[in-house]
């Protein structure tokens, strides 16, 4: 009896703050309604969400996306969303089929804070207008295990080098293919590989041919990031492409494992914020552009992922052994040597449409493992 | 009529005078399923075969073509070889599953006590109630580098690496489909009428005779069950080759997926889809001819 007697107080109490705080709304919340956003897991969780739920009035609702194809589907039913966290491979869709509408940096308070390098990404700034609002990122590193791997890791070269024969493992992603190409691009110059994406028969030939002969490396492909590092763990890889994810899990695990980007370069991915053409609620949209501009929000949403955040400033919310880890120092050198995802087109660029498609890269994905 | 009629007899009575009525409403909601969501999602699935991919949108082009068809039948010879591997993981899973069932069913049905049936048949489902990306997780344990097999073996002085091999993969498959042959060999058994076997050896059949003229004839049936179960499932798996076998080993589920799921061509990916279906209707017709559906 006792006890019921304090649920009922509890709730009495309980009720009472809600009205209490109904009533005390401060003045500063302009806005209202719904903001409905399209978006990757990971993007919209309530450490980040809820604050700026209190801060403005507007409630956010989401919708996650499994795959890119997804994510631009949504966006072109017309579903009344506002905002859509794209990654490169639907950016560029998105601007090219008119649903997104450009964003102005001079509305954003921190927008001087976020990576030049990202804000300028060639598959959301088009002719000289800023459609993606960076916040995301992550570069594709060669991850190798210090206790027991001691070759050379200056570059990618040691993935396709015969004596490391069953310890390699690289992503499950005809994207790989790129990584290839910006390997032939450094070691082969006569191809004339300009863009690891952009590749014409001739290229796609040889990066095929390269990913062929290191076929029998392989000890296995992964395909989502915690079998990459149950690979390293358990699996006898290694050495491999890798996420910094993986690195910072391994790294937690008490695992030796150390990352680099080699002297040819990389590929990385990046995800920028979106605004719809059409959205239903352009101030809470704009309030959440602002929001998530912030180096705290990108901080909170970089530690829960593991990715690095577009902002230069979230180091100090980080911590410097992670900020290293992900390099989110903003690095001018490091980024530069990153090439962004996106997807692969026949028409690139010269009019010709003499480069292979993405469909073509997933059927020599598919002949190259065999 | 002197009683009056309750409702039920009422209506009872109503469907007996209607039976066109009685039919339509029992199968209704099942037909209605079956065309709507089953042969709905499967005209789709051919249709879209005949479609080109867009490179830009996720929506195909409408545009009348045999491509798809082509790119596999007489193009890159990497999907016949993909094909014929998943029909061989498929012919050794059965293989596999039909010589562990077989005397575990047989134990049940004619050897074990009820309890200890009851327990072994709640035991083989067991692993049915859980994700099967976790079984998968735990044959790795078992099968990776440094996992305890490798670690037992390693005692013996011997260093097999088994982890993402085909072996590691036939292993895996034999291990999560055996419940789905199990339980239709343990329910043919089960129907083996004992009087029949107490018949054949009163008649001077030996042990071994009873069982090649008696009993392997009379759960036949169950054993074809089984093996469309597991030979249909391992066609179109593709969560184990890419668990198990770190796709090393790609099958035809592998491709579909990849084709679906990453690279946008799902027309490509539906007509290498009606592969798996033209294998499983020329092995029915097989276990047809067998006799394997005579019983039913």
């Amino acid at each position: 009896m006792k006890k019921r007697i304090a649920v009922i107080a509890l709730a009495t109490a309980a009720l009472l703050a809600t009205s209490v705080a109904a009533t005390a709304k401060p003045a500063s919340k302009k806005l209202s309604g719904t903001l409905k956003v399209v978006a990757w897991e990971g993007y919209t969780e309530n450490q980040w969400v809820k604050p700026f739920e209190k801060q403005t009035g507007c409630t956010v609702q989401h919708q996650y996306a499994g795959s890119s194809d997804e994510m631009y589907n949504l966006m072109k039913k017309n579903a009344g969303y506002d905002l859509v966290s794209a990654s490169g491979d639907a950016s560029n869709r998105l601007i090219a089929s008119g649903l997104v509408q450009p964003i102005d940096p001079s509305t954003i308070p921190n927008w001087k804070q976020l990576t030049p390098q990202l804000v300028k990404g060639p598959n959301h700034y088009v002719d000289g207008k800023y459609y993606g609002l960076p916040w995301q990122w992550g570069p594709n590193v060669l991850m190798w295990n210090t206790a027991k791997y001691s070759g050379a890791t200056n570059s990618w070269s040691a993935l396709y080098d015969p004596k490391n024969k069953g310890k390699i493992t690289i992503p499950n992603n005809p994207i790989q293919i790129a990584d290839a190409a910006l390997y032939l691009s450094k070691t082969k110059p006569a191809l004339g590989i300009k863009d690891p994406y952009e590749l014409n028969s001739a290229q796609l030939h040889a990066a095929v041919l390269l990913l062929k002969q290191q076929r029998p490396l392989i000890k296995a492909y992964w395909g989502f990031a915690t079998d990459e590092v149950k690979i390293f763990q358990t699996g006898g890889a290694t050495l491999g492409a890798a996420w910094p994810l993986a690195v910072a899990q391994l790294t937690r695990a008490g695992m030796k494992v150390s990352q680099t980007i080699p002297k040819e370069g990389a590929t990385g991915w990046s995800d920028v914020w979106m605004l719809a053409k059409h959205p239903k609620n352009q101030p809470c949209a704009e309030a959440w552009l602002k929001y998530a501009a912030g180096a705290k929000v990108q901080a909170e949403v970089a530690k829960f992922n593991t990715y690095t955040p577009a902002n230069l400033q979230s180091c100090k919310a980080l911590g410097a052994t992670l900020c290293k880890q992900l390099h989110a120092d903003g690095d001018t050198a490091y980024l530069n040597r990153i090439k962004f995802w996106k997807t692969p087109l026949s028409d690139c660029g010269n009019g010709k449409n003499e480069c292979a498609p993405y469909s073509e890269w997933v059927q020599a994905w598919t002949s190259i493992k065999g | 009529m002197t009683k009056a009629e309750s409702p039920l007899t009422r209506l009872s009575a109503f469907f007996f005078r209607h039976r066109g009525l009685k039919l339509v409403l029992l199968l209704a909601v099942p037909l209605a399923w079956l065309i709507g969501v089953y042969l709905a999602s499967l005209g789709s699935l051919l249709v879209q075969s005949f479609w080109r991919a867009d490179e830009l949108s996720p929506n195909p082009v409408h545009v009348w073509n045999l491509d798809n068809y082509r790119e596999f039948l007489t193009g890159d010879p990497v999907y016949r070889s993909i094909v014929a591997r998943t029909i061989g993981f498929a012919a050794i899973t059965t293989l596999v599953d039909i010589v562990l069932a077989f005397p575990l069913a047989y134990y049940l049905t004619r050897v074990a006590r009820p309890r200890t049936r009851r327990l072994m048949l709640v035991l083989i489902t067991v692993p049915l109630f859980s994700s099967l990306i976790v079984r998968l997780y735990s044959v790795r344990l078992i099968l990776d580098d440094g996992g305890i097999l490798h670690s037992l073996l390693a005692t013996f002085g011997l260093n097999v690496q088994i982890g993402f091999t085909e072996l590691a993969m036939a292993i895996a498959f034999a291990y999560v489909w055996l419940p789905f042959m199990i339980l239709p060999v343990y329910a043919a058994l089960e129907r083996v009428p004992g009087s029949l076997i107490e018949a054949s050896r009163d008649l001077g059949a030996k042990g071994s005779t009873t069982f090649r003229t008696v009993v392997l004839p009379l759960a036949f049936p169950g054993v074809v069950a089984g093996s469309i179960f597991t030979f249909s499932l391992t066609l179109g798996d593709f969560i184990t080759p890419a668990i198990v076998g770190g796709d090393n080993h790609q099958l035809i589920g592998s491709v579909v997926y990849s084709n679906f799921g990453i690279a946008n061509n799902a027309p490509f990916a539906a007509a290498f889809a009606t592969v798996p279906l033209v294998i499983m209707a020329v092995y029915l017709l097989a276990a047809r001819r067998l006799g394997a559906f005579d019983h039913l």
